[in-house]
């Protein structure tokens, strides 16, 4: 077994330099280089105004405002044949710039193309939902708001669709650690048997790789099988696997392991 | 009189059976632990495994119950959620006692890989738990000898109703 070394400063120790590295982008061409994009771009333009607009990995991408979101959604569906929307949610760019970004992915399989509608919101600020137009937003905004926080107006029912009605925080935040805040770490127990009984249950054991041979009170030795509660010096006998008790048992057939068959052939 | 003699020193005392109140009942507990169906995750599928033909657990006389007033014993076999934390303790307040629980697959023993802020780490964090299955998922083969490894522990215990209810606090 190899020796014991306190990991604490390893985990303090940051792993990369930069924690949001920022990867390159792959290439980006002008919407012009593909024809029907410039046509449903042109369309687009001509209602609403349009941040900026370029060509990725042979999808568009488009930034609107805000506050046009229902508008050009409704005008991609009606005119320009975009009849589904696959997915939208948000990324988190509260530290860099103090909002974060929508996306609404768009897929016409009409012209078989995908356009992405992007708009920048910032802290607290609420989406318009779409649901009217896209039944498939109605979860999708769920989702973002249990995730992330941000409500969408007019939607039906904006209530958590994956955590519990009465959890705090969002977990897909940056700022939310991955194994929870302290509401997260005591949720269970303060729900099922109260906040004062915290103490008699301890808190969450995060470390599952933990093995400890020599603790017979939670741990076991395969074979080495002792009462709880012994001091275990290492010299224990060998138990063999043993089915039933050496008595037998009552009413039952004594297993004996010399006239059975061992199967080893899954094929038989 | 009757005519026939029985030697009641032989085949095991057949036709009657000489025993204790505690091993005839523990007899029939141990040999007729219904199961609750409770596959949360994938661990769910080894647990189908063992209770369809090819490793038959009706054999043991475990068998699948959907009520939680029908079973016995509780294998918890899959990722418990925090979320999903009240229902269990609710299901196990329904069963009845006596009630045993097997905590299947390293999920349901420590919250596995799932070191995350969703998952309970331990579902003996809710229940009490009689046995743990290590593995991600057991095989079938380990939820059979853990189902004989409870029935050991049952019949190990006495039967009596001075037994004290298991609770986790």
């Amino acid at each position: 077994m190899r020796a014991y070394t306190p990991k604490d400063n390893v985990q303090k120790k940051a792993y990369y330099t930069d924690r949001f590295y920022v990867s390159p982008q792959v290439p980006k061409q002008k919407p012009e280089s593909d024809e029907v994009f410039n046509a449903d771009l042109e369309a687009i333009k001509a209602k609403f105004e349009v941040l900026d607009a370029y060509i990725q990995v042979e999808q568009l991408v488009v930034f609107i405002n805000p506050s046009d979101i229902y508008g050009v959604l409704e005008l991609m569906r009606d005119d320009l044949e975009y009849t589904q929307l696959s997915e939208m949610s948000a990324v988190d760019f509260l530290a860099q710039r103090g909002g974060f970004e929508i996306f609404y992915q768009m897929l016409s399989m009409n012209k078989r193309k995908r356009i992405r509608v992007k708009m920048f919101i910032k802290d607290g600020e609420a989406v318009d939902s779409v649901e009217k137009l896209y039944r498939s937003a109605d979860w999708a905004e769920r989702e973002m708001f249990d995730m992330f926080g941000i409500e969408a107006n007019n939607h039906p029912f904006m209530k958590r669709i994956l955590m519990p009605y009465d959890w705090q925080g969002n977990p897909l935040l940056k700022t939310y650690p991955l194994q929870g805040d302290e509401f997260a770490a005591w949720y269970e127990v303060d729900k099922i048997y109260g906040k004062e009984a915290r103490e008699e249950i301890g808190p969450e054991i995060r470390d599952t790789a933990t093995v400890d041979r020599y603790d017979s009170e939670r741990f076991s030795r395969l074979g080495f099988e002792v009462p709880k509660g012994t001091e275990i010096t290492g010299e224990e006998p060998k138990n063999e696997e043993n089915y039933q008790e050496d008595g037998g048992v009552f009413l039952i057939k004594k297993f004996d392991k010399a006239t059975s068959t061992v199967v080893d052939d899954p094929q038989r | 009189m009757a005519q026939h003699k029985v030697n009641y020193t032989q085949d095991g005392g057949l036709p009657i059976a000489l025993t204790s109140m505690d091993k005839l009942v523990n007899w029939g507990r141990s040999n007729s632990l219904w199961a609750m169906t409770y596959g949360l995750a994938c661990c769910g599928i080894e647990m189908m495994a063992a209770g369809a033909s090819r490793y038959d657990f009706d054999r043991f006389g475990t068998i699948f119950r959907a009520s939680p007033r029908q079973s016995d014993v509780m294998i918890v076999a899959g990722t418990l959620t925090k979320k999903h934390a009240e229902f269990i303790k609710r299901l196990y307040d329904q069963m009845t006692e006596p009630r045993w629980v097997i905590s299947m697959g390293s999920c349901a023993n420590t919250g596995g890989m799932f070191n995350t802020y969703a998952t309970v780490q331990g579902v003996d964090r809710i229940i009490p738990v009689d046995l743990y299955l290590p593995g991600c998922a057991p095989r079938p083969e380990t939820l059979q000898y853990g189902v004989m490894l409870l029935q050991k522990k049952i019949r190990a215990n006495k039967a009596s109703r001075a037994q004290k209810p298991k609770r986790l606090m």
